[in-house]
């Protein structure tokens, strides 16, 4: 039985000295065969094996993780929730995903310290502006909130934006308001959906890295390879954001992906400063303060394919200056840390979650952005693996799109490079 | 900020440059190639954990569209144009 | 002050300049050289800081950038918060204060979270907090969190600069094997920079007493910067930090006090064919019971305080070691007239060279202190045997203690190079390098002087290939040591990270819960994650995890070494890219005209300032765009088309050229005359739209819309260069060589009369999509007839320097006949009446030529054109298209761009939406454009726009041309 977690058991537990807590996670002996495997223990993958279990009762299921859980991209990236897209393909997904992280913290008794506190567009151009406003209609049909708002209340909620005024090169000529985003706690995220797995009875195993895809002669899958063995299964997820086609391609699958990094950077921890997300389009720049008090920053993609994990000077030198047209008086604030992280962005820059070519092989993959996409991401890949039917919030999102062209092209053009 | 070796200009900082992605296969004759050769080749570009050749536009420069082999992991150019010396 | 604590003479201090600074609001003085913390020291203040999450009262433990207790908040002209107060330099008027505490540093309020300690462990806040939501503790948990607050203000005076800089050898470091690698490299003439983190070269030597060559090692430092100085092809920077390391030996080197009294910062992007990570070693703590109380120091701090800034930190001192490098600091502490009342050392033997340099002083070999005693300030020290039993209690206010030292291999970590780890030096030693780089001196394991100066002279010498120079006398200590990850028999909070609070009691408990990796623990703890970055504690966290773990330190392994070294302030990273000189506006000559009409500018794509509508006294937006509309629908207008992508394609290959790039035939263009087209990406998308005029047999020149000609512009290139090399086709972008005025309504063929032209403007002579060169008002000019307005339209080209005089003339010429200038509103407006295609609004990615209704545009005698064979898969597909429709509000009123339509109006998917909604002069009424499914075949239908909060607009479906559909007018 896993040990509930409130105030009170701290309590009992600190007189104990803390010696009584148990582990939030086994480490149980690794099997030579499950019904499911799950490749990566990062947000998709666990919570993925979570919603397998929770949801379909499949319990005989090993998560894989060549390093350790939750090191991925859930431990780089900029936690951001939210929903504004564009295409109805997109947006119920992302609303789904949302409502289910507003959820989390209840549902798997671990503070995921979920901050709805709202994310501000700063719109600087009115092709911008238009862009967002397309987006407030469709949004309100699958009940996702945006409305506009005008300069004076961006500035009025957002005091330390205090650049982008009327000589201003790109002025601030108003605002969109997004009630339903919020940020977390991503290492909470990760952790509670372990714990969560390991109480029903699904095992992570970490430093296990899956070196071949192993096919049967009736072309299915039949496993995996690992320096720990042969680990065999009749279906296998993928959820390796930025390594997807490494691993395909062991067993010759050629998929429509491309690995980018993607950076981000904190600042030193300062009293509150900005309570609510800002993204700046047309700056090209988004930030939030974490209830440490960093200022987590992200810009854009860098050119060119990239596993190397790092952070492009020019990128960066693009993202700061950005920032500092708006909020000047960030010039004395002191940048912390920075980090980059890979991820794999498909044709069309849509996400991908099907069945391969190969039977019983899935994959979940093209996710940028995909902190936001993690607990929607993870039980319509459980849906998919448990019914081998696509989950009705990702049937736009096969590869078999490729095969018609129909794109999903949430940005408005064509993918970037 | 990498620095890559125009084969006019010499090294050049990537500033300079556009990416232009990774060099595919040659396009398919489009009156014979299957549908689905087609889409493959439309969609899918090489990704490799290792070398890639990929080409830049030398933009900020003398114009040039060039290749280079570059290692994705590390970011080091293993082969590139010659330069003609 | 207290003269107590300041020595008489010695050290780098010029105590003929006193300087006044507050501290918290008190007044007190120090001397030109002192950096903040040797002044409080200095001043006898030992409180001088509380912690993050206990609000312990804390103390100065380092001396340098690995300061992890003590933070300040600088005020006044200088504001910037989370300053260590040890990298602070001592300037006349400093005024700091402690940050978090409330409301006082000796009174805080927070300091109640001490006695509930007990119930917040590491990642206590994973546990609670839930009910009834995180929003209820999040706003105080934040306001106790954050450390400093921010500056609220940008410097008020000064500017950040960054510059390139290109280097044969960048030496991180200006130390003995930094300097040494520096004079080495540069007496063989290559180029070198040093760039030193300090405000003084020496390094380690600043602060300890030893001889090279037989006199005072800073004798050595003075000549080699001298040398340096004398060479010109060697920079070398003090105060400087080389915090970044990036790919293909790219770094980054902030100044923070560079020579112009304007700059702030200034940061330098290094490209270095070779770099020397030469940047010393910093000592760690140890771990025992209240080993964060104040007077608890690093030992190699309280030399530098004593040697350097002649300050003694404390009267009775106990040294805590287990290693030799700490003999040195209790010699000179003995010499500065400080009782050491002991040396505890953990090692069961101390080598006779160490025991000789400390005559007097009582070393208790085999012992550990198990714990720190005092509240606010360090009153005694436990000290009990290695395996146990009863404690001896030395009463003393500082200990200074030395876990050993730790390379600063973060720059060589940044770089991608690899660790091993040593176990005679007990510590993380650089490997296998991935870049160009090495790492020499103390950062590379040479502890020692000599041995540190051989390896700088080594490092430069396998570059030049020369023989590395000879290497004087520099007597030091050997090093030696035996790792204490952390005293077991230890009593009360034993820290690990003093900046966040991190007990080895946090370590366990994060292992026992089952964060057992060295990343999970780090994060679970926030162990190492503060504004230090665990510089101090790091290596003991990996060992206590090792200890408990039964592993290897190698295989625990450390986290990733993540740039910058130290903090940066963002304006050293932006330098001066703002604003325009980050993002220049594009401009036409006739920007100033437009200004001086009062025309509202702003930018419409591509950087291009335009025009929006030229707006008089109490109009707004719709009266004057409906006012610019009305000249042009029925009378004349004119505007400046200047900004459109313009090319000039030559060559014998262009006509096929452009038959691949077009979507329909251009090569069968007869000269003289112009054809619209569209461009595809091979994908099948629309990529752009534009016309293609032939001037002659090889001569053409093409028009993009603004915002793709750049892309256009790379496309084309890529294609000729990589695709058909061998094609004869030259593309000169000639956006800027022609600019424009575009006369275009019912009376523009007189306006252009008025203007005077030799060319015949007869219908007959001049028809649609062709062109004449000739004069236009006595100017070369090229007229085109196109027209994006579905008016008569005169399109005269001129050359840039005859832009505002052509203008001039056509305002002139134009006024009898009611002549207005007309921004993008209006020919927004315009565009939607004639139903023409604008990208961003109609073709948003999704839509081909077919659902456009230009069918007419996909050649189906071409064999292959980019993008055809694509099309035709895509609709072979099942999915339904949206396709080209007009709307018309049904009641009239306007419909917000974007608006969705929805089948009946009703909550459900979308089946389209509206692309554009104007008021239309010739209708008088709100007239659309929209994407809907199947909409060619729903002409006369009703379909509904569904608005936020459900409000349901009727609308019906037309062709998408609201005014004249035959384009009689336009041909006219």
């Amino acid at each position: 039985m896993t040990q509930r977690y409130s105030a009170l058991s701290l309590l009992r537990h600190g007189i104990n000295r803390h010696t009584t807590w148990a582990p939030a996670w086994r480490s149980p002996p690794l099997k030579d065969s499950y019904d499911v495997i799950v490749i990566g223990a990062g947000g998709h993958g666990l919570a993925t094996a979570y919603y397998l279990a929770k949801e379909h009762g499949l319990t005989n299921v090993a998560v894989l993780e060549r390093g350790w859980l939750g090191g991925g991209n859930i431990a780089r990236n900029t936690i951001t929730i939210r929903s504004n897209y564009m295409r109805d393909a997109s947006i119920p997904f992302y609303v789904k995903s949302v409502a289910l992280y507003e959820a989390m913290t209840r549902e798997l008794n671990f503070n995921m310290m979920h901050s709805k506190r709202s994310m501000i567009d700063v719109i600087q151009n009115y092709p911008m502006m238009r862009d967002r406003r397309r987006r407030q209609h469709i949004m309100d049909i699958y009940g996702s909130t945006y409305e506009q708002i005008s300069e004076v209340e961006v500035r009025r909620r957002i005091p330390a934006l205090t650049g982008g005024g009327p000589d201003a090169r790109l002025p601030v000529v108003g605002g969109y308001v997004h009630t339903d985003a919020a940020i977390n706690r991503h290492d909470a995220v990760a952790w509670g959906y372990a714990r969560a797995i390991d109480s029903m009875g699904g095992e992570i195993h970490q430093q296990t890295p899956v070196t071949q895809l192993l096919r049967g002669a009736d072309g299915r899958i039949e496993g995996v390879d690992t320096p720990r063995g042969v680990i065999r299964a009749p279906k296998v997820a993928v959820a390796v954001s930025g390594h997807t086609t490494t691993l395909t391609e062991t067993v010759g699958l050629k998929l429509p992906l491309r690995t980018m990094n993607l950076t981000a950077f904190v600042s030193e921890p300062v009293k509150p400063l900005v309570d609510v997300i800002v993204n700046c389009p047309d700056a090209g720049f988004y930030l939030s303060q974490s209830d440490k008090g960093s200022l987590v920053i992200g810009g854009a993609p860098d050119p060119g394919q990239s596993f190397r994990r790092d952070i492009k000077q020019t990128v960066f030198e693009d993202t700061v200056s950005a920032m500092l047209s708006l909020f000047p008086s960030f010039k004395k604030l002191k940048f912390l840390r920075q980090w980059g992280g890979h991820l794999d962005i498909a044709h069309d820059a849509s996400p991908i979650q099907d069945e391969t070519d190969v039977p019983g092989l899935f994959v979940t993959a093209g996710w940028w952005g995909g902190y936001k996409a993690i607990p929607a991401g993870g039980l319509t890949l459980a849906h998919l693996v448990a019914t081998g039917r696509p989950h009705p919030l990702m049937e736009s999102f096969t590869i078999n799109r490729f095969r018609h062209l129909d794109y999903v092209m949430e940005t408005g053009t064509t993918t970037a490079r | 900020m990498m620095q890559i070796p125009c084969p006019f200009c010499g090294p050049r900082n990537e500033s300079e440059f556009s990416f232009g992605g990774p060099v595919k296969p040659p396009r398919p004759d489009p009156l014979t190639v299957s549908d689905e050769d087609w889409t493959a080749w439309l969609t899918q570009v090489p990704n490799p954990l290792g070398p890639v050749q990929e080409q830049w536009w030398h933009v900020r420069g003398c114009g040039t569209w060039l290749s280079i082999w570059r290692d994705t992991r590390t970011h080091e150019i293993v082969e590139a144009p010659d330069d003609g010396r | 002050m207290t003269a107590g604590n300041r020595l008489a003479t010695g050290g780098r201090i010029d105590r003929s300049r006193p300087l006044n600074f507050t501290f918290n609001g008190k007044p007190y003085t120090g001397f030109q050289g002192d950096t903040l913390a040797s002044a409080l020291l200095a001043n006898g203040v030992r409180l001088t800081a509380r912690s993050f999450k206990y609000h312990r009262p804390r103390g100065i433990v380092g001396a340098g950038v690995e300061e992890p207790a003590t933070l300040v908040e600088l005020m006044g002209a200088d504001a910037s918060g989370n300053r260590p107060a040890t990298t602070v330099p001592l300037t006349e008027g400093l005024a700091a204060k402690a940050v978090n505490c409330w409301p006082s540093l000796e009174f805080d309020v927070g300091a109640v979270n001490q006695l509930a300690s007990r119930f917040i462990p590491a990642g206590f806040y994973y546990k609670t907090f839930k009910w009834p939501n995180w929003h209820l503790y999040e706003r105080p948990i934040r306001k106790a969190a954050g450390l400093a607050a921010a500056p609220s203000e940008p410097p008020a005076t000064g500017h950040y600069e960054t510059r390139y800089g290109h280097c044969d050898v960048l030496i991180a470091g200006a130390g003995p094997a930094g300097l040494m690698a520096a004079l080495t490299a540069a007496r063989a003439g290559l180029r070198v920079m040093i760039a030193d983190e300090g405000c003084e070269a020496g390094g380690s030597l600043l602060s300890r007493r030893l001889t090279i060559g037989g006199a005072d090692a800073m004798n050595w430092v003075a000549q080699a910067v001298a040398e340096l100085a004398a060479l010109p092809n060697v920079t070398h920077l003090q105060n400087a930090t080389v915090w970044g390391y990036r790919e293909h030996n790219y770094l980054m080197v902030t100044e923070r006090a560079p020579a112009n009294p304007s700059l702030l910062e200034r940061t330098w992007r290094m490209r270095a064919g070779h770099v020397i990570t030469a940047t010393g070693a910093i000592e760690r703590g140890l771990v025992f019971g209240n080993n964060d109380r104040p007077g608890v120091m690093l030992a190699s701090a309280v030399q530098t305080y004593v040697n350097r800034y002649g300050v003694t930190p404390g009267k009775r001192a106990v040294i805590f070691t287990n290693n030799t490098s700490a003999y040195a600091v209790a010699a000179n502490l003995a010499a500065a007239g400080v009782e050491v009342r002991a040396i505890v050392d953990s090692r069961d033997s101390v080598p006779d060279d160490a025991r000789a340099m400390v005559p007097g002083i009582e070393i208790m070999a085999g012992k550990l202190v198990t714990e720190a005693q005092g509240a606010r300030q360090l009153r005694g020290v436990a000290v009990a045997a290695k395996t146990g039993g009863s404690a001896r209690i030395i009463s003393c206010d500082l200990l200074a203690m030395s876990g050993g030292w730790n390379p600063t291999v973060h720059l060589w970590s940044q770089s991608r190079s690899t660790l091993r780890y040593d176990e005679p030096l007990a510590t993380f030693l650089p490997d296998t390098p991935a870049q160009a780089v090495s790492a020499a001196g103390a950062a590379n394991g040479a502890l020692t002087l000599q041995d540190a100066l051989r390896s700088g002279a080594e490092a430069a010498a396998q570059i030049t290939g020369a023989q590395s120079p000879e290497i004087p006398d520099a007597p030091d200590l050997l090093y030696d040591i035996e790792p204490l990850w952390r005293v077991e028999t230890t009593k009360g909070r034993a820290f690990l990270d003093l900046q966040n609070d991190v007990t080895v009691d946090d370590i366990h408990l994060a292992l026992r819960e089952g964060y057992s990796n060295v990343e999970h623990v780090k994060r679970y703890t926030t162990g190492g994650m503060g504004f230090d970055q665990g510089k101090t504690g790091n290596i003991n966290i990996i060992g206590t995890v090792a200890l408990a773990q039964g592993l290897a330190m190698e295989q625990v392994g450390t986290t990733t070494f993540r740039a910058p070294y130290t903090p940066v302030s963002f304006g050293a990273i932006g330098g001066l890219r703002e604003e325009t000189v980050a993002l220049p506006y594009r401009h036409t000559p006739i920007t100033d005209w437009n200004l001086a009409q009062g025309a509202f500018m702003y930018e419409a794509g591509a950087r291009w300032r335009r025009p929006g509508y030229f707006p008089r006294a109490g109009e707004g937006l719709q009266e004057a765009t409906n006012r610019e509309c009305r000249a042009v629908r029925f009378g004349v207008g004119v505007y400046d088309g200047s900004p459109l992508g313009t090319f000039e394609l030559k060559g014998r290959d262009v006509g096929r050229f452009l038959d691949y790039l077009y979507s329909n035939v251009m090569s069968s263009l007869k000269p003289g005359h112009g054809r619209y087209g569209l461009m595809l990406s091979d994908d099948g998308l629309i990529m752009d739209d534009g016309v293609c005029f032939r001037l002659d047999e090889h001569r053409w020149i093409i028009s993009t819309s603004t915002g793709h000609a750049d892309a256009i512009n790379g496309y084309m290139e890529e294609m000729l260069q990589t695709r058909f090399p061998g094609w004869n086709v030259f593309i000169t972008t000639v956006t800027s060589q022609w600019n424009n005025a575009t006369i275009c309504g019912p009376k523009a063929r007189e306006v252009m009369a008025a203007l005077g032209t030799d060319i015949d403007l007869s219908p007959e002579s001049f028809p649609f999509m062709s062109y004449r060169d000739g004069t236009v008002a006595g100017l070369p000019a090229r007229v085109v007839r196109v027209s994006f307005t579905g008016e008569l339209s005169f399109e005269v080209n001129v050359a840039p320097r005859h832009m505002r005089d052509l203008w001039a003339k056509v305002m002139e010429a134009g006024q009898p006949f009611g002549i207005l200038p007309v921004g993008s509103e209006a020919s927004h407006v315009l565009r939607v009446e004639k139903g023409f295609l604008s990208l961003g609004h109609e073709v948003d990615g999704t839509v081909d030529a077919y659902d456009l209704g230009m069918g007419w545009a996909m050649s189906k005698k071409k064999p292959d054109y980019l993008g055809k064979r694509a099309v035709q898969i895509r609709r072979e597909g099942a999915a339904p298209r949206r396709e080209l429709v007009g709307v018309i509000p049904e009641p009239d009123r306007q419909i917000p761009e974007g608006a969705p339509l929805t089948p009946g109006g009703r909550k459900e998917r979308t089946e389209g939406f509206v692309t554009a909604c104007v008021w239309s002069v010739v209708h008088e009424k709100w007239v659309g454009l929209a994407l809907l499914e199947d909409g060619h075949a729903r002409h006369g239908e009703t379909a509904h726009v569904r608005l936020k909060g459900g409000e349901v607009i009727p609308v019906r479906v037309t062709a998408p041309c609201h005014y004249d559909p035959d384009g009689e007018k336009l041909r006219s």
